[in-house]
This record gives structure tokens, sequence and C-alpha cells, in this order.
């Protein structure tokens, strides 16, 4: 059973998404960070099928698990080409898109394949463990693709902050994720593990809100120096 | 086996995304001029505003009705205060670390103010838009 608190953490990352779009259509800069954008959508409509399933389902139901987890896990897919959209802004000016289409279309292989192995060596057993072994490796791949590009952010020396604090807010979302999902693989009776993901859910719409609509595009920043510094 | 190395390595990295964000958030406001009323309230001097006045500005912050969109940086920036903090409790014996833990406290100061200062900015604009109402 979902509690008022859990209701409210749901609305308020559909309506941080939903106010990214509304603010990037006004402001005409819907087509800029399109990947971003396709991706709130996308997650507030599988927030809306979940909350519909939710309802004729229950929440003990195995509808509901399976929409919650399978849903989680093509929208993680979906993620990677959000990363990738935001690696094409990166090496804009090294004109790598056809490197970067490849690098795409190998990647959405790669991740078709390993889900397609992992299902059929799993089949009868397609919830619980597998589920979250599933997730936590999907996570785990976006939190390297993403750092990866924090490492190309650095060395290219890319000073736009939006940019910059995409990709970070990104980072701590996918590595918060694949952490929590690996914890809960070593401990899965330890409930206090449960209640945490809705809460990380929020994280991304929430950051990436705040990016778009109270940092402006001409804003820079330098990275490099702040790395440096930190050392 | 794989569980354990994932946790260490994403855990690993959330610190230094989670480091890297808050910086940049505080960067970001580095360089924003204060209002003479928000120095006057963040009791700051012509060095800037004191790295212990964070708690104290975060808390007038609260007391400001809340825009939407600043409520996860406000407490993203105040977890690495925090956290900075406890580094310093940490490191006491190395003075060049100390000194620059001290700078990053600062800015999240800083930050705390401009956010003083935009909270600020939108009550008058909620008190102006309902007094052109009525």
């Amino acid at each position: 059973m979902l509690s008022p608190f859990d209701y409210l953490i749901w609305c308020a990352g559909f309506l941080a998404g939903i106010y990214v779009v509304v603010c990037s259509l006004t402001r005409k800069q819907f087509m800029r960070y399109l990947s971003v954008h396709v991706y709130i959508l996308a997650t507030a409509a599988a927030s809306v099928a979940q909350f519909v399933i939710l309802r004729d389902y229950g929440f003990s139901s195995h509808q509901y698990k399976y929409a919650y987890y399978y849903g989680d896990c093509l929208l993680t897919v979906l993620l990677y080409l959000v990363v990738i959209g935001l690696y094409s802004h990166v090496f804009q000016e090294l004109k790598a898109s056809r490197y970067l289409r490849v690098a795409t279309v190998m990647l959405l292989l790669g991740v078709a394949g390993f889900s397609y192995l992992v299902v059929r060596h799993n089949q009868h057993n397609l919830t619980g463990k597998f589920v979250l072994e599933l997730s936590q490796n999907l996570y785990f791949v976006g939190a390297v693709l993403t750092y990866g590009l924090w490492v190309a952010v650095l060395k290219l020396r890319e000073t736009r902050a939006r940019l910059i604090q995409l990709v970070l807010a990104m980072g701590v979302y996918f590595s918060a994720f694949a952490a929590l999902y690996a914890l809960r693989n070593m401990f899965p009776n330890f409930a206090f593990l449960h209640g945490i993901p809705p809460l990380l859910g929020v994280w991304l719409p929430m950051a990436w809100a705040y990016t778009l609509t109270r940092i402006p595009e001409e804003a820079r920043l330098a990275p490099s120096a702040l790395a440096a510094e930190a050392r | 086996m794989i569980a354990v190395i994932i946790c260490v390595a994403s855990l690993a990295a959330l610190m230094h995304f989670f480091i890297s964000y808050a910086r940049s958030l505080v960067a970001t406001y580095r360089c924003v001029e204060l209002s003479d009323q928000v120095r006057n309230l963040a009791e700051a001097r012509s060095s800037g505003v004191s790295a212990g006045e964070f708690r104290r500005l975060r808390q007038l912050v609260g007391l400001c009705p809340e825009r939407a969109d600043d409520h996860f940086q406000i407490q993203a920036v105040g977890a690495y205060y925090e956290l900075v903090t406890f580094a310093g409790a940490v490191v006491k014996s190395v003075p060049s670390v100390l000194r620059w833990l001290e700078r990053e406290r600062a800015d999240c100061a800083h930050f705390a103010a401009v956010a003083l200062e935009q909270r600020i900015r939108y009550s008058r604009s909620l008190l102006e838009h309902g007094s052109s109402a009525s």
C-alpha cells in the first residue's frame, strides 16, 4: 500500500517533468535538448500507466510489479539515448555525429543482446532477484557511460553550465540507483532500501527542471578548474 | 561478488558526481552580487559572506515562500556544506586543506545568501501581484 508521502513524491516528479516541458516549449527551447524532453515525456507517460495499473490491480499485484520494474528498465535504456544526445552536444565541434550514431546502435544492440540472454536464462523466474540484477546492471552501465561523458567534458574543457549540470545530475541519478539496486541485491530483506527508489526518482526531473529553467543558456562554468581545485 | 563491486564503484561515482554537482551549483552563483539588504542580513564583510552564516541563512531561506524549482538544489548544497564541515573536522592538522575547505564553506554561504535574495524577490513579486489583483 502506498502512503500519502509516496503519492506526494510521485506527483512532485510528474509535475516537475511537465513543468520542464512546458517551460521549454514556451521558451522555444524544446528541440535544443530533444532527448531530455522525450525522456521526460516518456517518464510522465510511464507514471500515468503505472498509476492506472496500481488503481486497477493493487500494489501487491504481479501486474504492478511487472509494470514498475520492466517500465523502469525501458526508461533506463531510453536514458542511454539522453546520454548519447549529451555526448553529441559535447562533441559538436569535433563533427563526430557519425561515430556517435554507430556507438548508439552498438550500445542498443549490446543492451538488447545482453537482456535477451539474461531473460532467456531466467525465463522461469522473471521477478524478484532477477529484476534487481537486471536493473543494477543497466544502471551501472548508465553510470559508466555518464562517467565517460564527464571525462569528455573535462578533457574538452566544456564550459556550458547547463550541459555540465545536466550531465552531473544524471551521473548522480545513475550511480545512486546502481548502488541502491546492488545493496538491495545483497540485502533483499532490508526494508529501508525499498522506500528509497521513489525518492531518488524525483531527483532527475527536479534537477533538470532547475537547470533548464534557472540556468541561462549562456551561463559558463570551468569544470576543469573545479576538478583541479578539488584535488 | 559482482553486486559488491558494483556497489562500491557506484558509491564512489556517486560521491564524485554529487560533489561536482554541488560545486557547479555553488560556482554558478559565486559571482552574483548581493543587494545591501541581503548583505546586512548575511552580516557580510568586504571579503564576502562568512562560512559560519550558512545554517542561519538557510533557516531564513526556509521562512520565505518556496519557489517550486530550487528546493532540491538548496538541500544538495546543504548536504555538501555538512560534508565539507565534517571533512574540516577530520583534517584539522593540514592547514592548506583547511583553508580550501573554509573557502568552499564560504561559497556555500554565498549560495544561501543568493537563494535568500531570490526568495525575497519572489515574495515581493507575490505581494505586488496580490495587491494589484485586489
